[in-house]
Formats: structure tokens, sequence, C-alpha cells
């Protein structure tokens, strides 16, 4: 019974697994325009806390449950193991922490997510990123510094691994030269 | 040098294929950077997951800003000396841009920037990552040859491995000028050392130690 149970409540990828994709015409021309997508948040809307685009918050925005967030906020925003989504209307002027942080939208500040931060094409970040994992869709414009804070676990697994790949690096090829390739060289001392 | 003033960007195709090519310039400059863990590294060209990836898999810390959106910015568009002419507003890009404190970086990724920014731009950028990188500190840069034509489209650098970028064609820039080795000789006149490679697809790369 609890089987099949969680099996029904096995939640989908899809943030609306009931209902049928919506139908969206192919591009049919190339649109010179920065594209915006709108997430499909319908059902997500349903489960999370969400704040509409008209929405200006300006303080200490902080939570204990998952957030959609299409206004604007100014201040900080604390969702601490929570995951916070920014809209492709989202205006953040603040420091964020979550845990997984996705953008749509725009956000000037430092983005702590202690799990994975996602910027899709449309994000247009200013600040510096501290995560454990990192996403950036092709378009998103980013500009901070990126510090990938690993869990202690993984940084005691991964690091024979950096090692090993790292390795080859320190070997020159065995026929080429450290100046193969080189056209022309011009040393100044 | 081509004429004309650098259009707005446009987006072309996000998901443009990307194309393989072996770097030996990018190949010198990850030996550079390979020890110790901990440098800082600036990325100035297109946000990139994967030079991210590349980046801070080495153990450094990766930095970017997208000098060439940045330098075309509308905002930064003024009037020219000239009546009815438009030049960019230099000491705003200056003190809105590249804001780091001195000798802040090991090595920094300029890919072929310096032949798409406005001319007012070259300089002052080229002077401002001279003084944010360390002694010592690497510098890879791309220059067109002049077999590259007035249309060569701009293109995005990733990072696959550490021999092999991958071109994506990217917003679109116009090319306005081509350097020569001499220029890029002046340009970087303060480096202590630079070396060319001649890459393919008419793109030289030079390797420069502040």
């Amino acid at each position: 019974m609890w089987k099949s149970r969680r099996e029904d409540e096995k939640p989908s990828p899809s943030p609306n697994p009931q209902q049928p994709a919506p139908v969206v015409p192919a591009p049919t021309s190339y649109q010179p325009t920065r594209t915006v997508e709108t997430p499909k948040m319908d059902n997500y809307r349903a489960d999370v806390a969400h704040i509409g685009k008209s929405v200006i918050i300006k303080g200490e925005l902080s939570g204990s449950e998952d957030l959609y967030l299409d206004g604007e906020v100014e201040g900080n925003i604390d969702l601490r193991n929570h995951n916070l989504v920014i809209g492709p209307n989202g205006r953040v002027h603040a420091n964020v922490q979550a845990k997984d942080i996705v953008v749509h939208g725009k956000v000037d500040g430092k983005v702590t997510g202690t799990d994975k931060v996602e910027l899709k094409k449309s994000a247009v970040l200013n600040g510096d990123i501290e995560t454990q994992r990192i996403v950036i869709e092709d378009g998103a414009f980013f500009k901070g510094s990126i510090d990938i804070r690993k869990s202690e676990a993984k940084v005691e697994a991964a690091r024979p691994a950096a090692h090993a790949a790292a390795a080859p690096m320190f070997n020159p090829p065995a026929v080429a030269t450290p100046h193969a390739g080189a056209s022309s060289l011009a040393e100044k001392k | 040098m081509f004429g004309g003033g650098a259009p707005p960007p446009i987006s072309l195709n996000e998901s443009a294929a990307r194309i393989p090519r072996r770097s030996t310039g990018f190949n010198q400059f990850t030996r550079a950077i390979l020890r110790p863990d901990g440098q800082r590294v600036l990325d100035l060209g297109s946000t990139s997951s994967s030079n991210i990836n590349f980046i801070t898999g080495l153990g450094h810390k990766a930095y970017n800003e997208d000098v060439l959106m940045a330098g075309n910015a509308s905002r930064l568009i003024i009037p020219g000396l000239e009546e009815g002419t438009k030049t960019v507003d230099v000491a705003r890009f200056l003190a809105e841009d590249l804001q780091y404190e001195a000798e802040s970086f090991d090595a920094v990724l300029l890919w072929d920037v310096c032949d798409y920014l406005p001319e007012p731009l070259v300089k002052p950028v080229v002077e401002r990552i001279y003084e944010i990188t360390k002694p010592r500190g690497a510098l890879l840069a791309f220059f067109h040859t002049k077999d590259a034509g007035a249309e060569a489209p701009y293109f995005r650098y990733h990072i696959k491995d550490e021999e092999t970028l991958e071109l994506q064609q990217g917003p679109h820039f116009q090319l306005q000028r081509v350097f020569q080795n001499r220029h890029i000789e002046n340009l970087f006149h303060n480096y202590n050392s630079i070396k060319f490679f001649l890459g393919k697809e008419n793109i030289r790369e030079v390797l420069l130690v502040r």
C-alpha cells in the first residue's frame, strides 16, 4: 500500500504533471531580442509562497518554506533550507540565501545557495555567488565572483579525482614542446 | 578602423552550435595557472558555465565580467566633440566596470574582446586590466588577423578542457579593428613577456605575463 501510494505522490520533474503541456508554437523565425522564458509554475505556485509582480518589499524577508518571487525586494532574503525561484519579473536588490536558487529575473546582491544556484537565460545577476553547484544557461548575464563551496564529504571524495584529472596537464606531450604551435615568439625582459 | 560605431548588442541564437577548436595559447595559459589552488581568475568574456566549472574545478575562484556587453551599453553613449557624433563615456565605464582592487587577479581571460571594443575603451580597459592583475599574473588574449574580414562574427568562448575551446556564435558585435603584432606589443608594453601563437581561423593567440 505504501509503495503504490508513494508512486502516486512521487513528484514529477514537470511542474504540472496532471495537465497536458501547453502548446507552444514553434518559432518560425529568429527574433533578435533577449527572450524571457516564463517558468511554468502553476502547480508550483500552489505549493509555495508566492509574491506577485506588483508587490514591492523593503526590508528583511525570511521564511521556512519555498518561495516564488516575481516582485521586487530591497533588503535581505533568507530562506535557509528552502528553495527560491526569482521569476522573470523579479527584481531583487538584496543578499539572498536559500538552498536552491533559480534566477529568471534580475538580482543585485550576493547570492548564497547552500545547494545549487541556477541562472536561466533571462537572468541578470550583479553580485557574488557562493554555492556548491552552479548552472548557467547561455545568454545569462553575470558580473561577480563565484565561490564553489563543496561539502566536507564531497571535498574528501573529489580531491584524488581532481588531482588525477589535473595530472596530464603537468606532462607535456611526448612529441610537442611547450611552445609547439607558436608561430612567432617575442619575449621582453 | 572598419568604420561605424558598435551597434547595440543583439542576441543571436542562444543555442547556436559549439565549434571545438584546439588552442595552444589556452593550453599554455592553463599550465600557468595550474598551481597553487585558490587563484583568482577573471573571465572578461560572455558568461559561460563551462568556463566557471573549469576554473573552479582547478580549485580557483572564478570572476566574470562581460566587458563587451558593458562597454556597448546604451547608458555609456554620449555626444561626441563634433556635432552629430557619439562617443563612449570612458570615465563612467571605468567608474562602474572593472572595479577591483589593484593586483587582485592571478590570471585574466580577455579572449578577443579588444577587437570588438569601442575605440575609446581599448586603451583604458587594457590599462585597468594591467592594474588589477598581480605581478607575474597571466593574460590570454586573442586577435583576429586581417584575413578574418570586417564581418568576422563574434563568438563566445567556452572552455572544454585544458587544450580545447568551443566557439559559439554570440551576440552581434561589429569587429572594430585588426591589430598588427606591433600594435599588440605597444598596447601591452607594460607586460614582462608576450608570446604569440597562430591559432586557427585567422586568430592570433597571445599569452602575456605581467
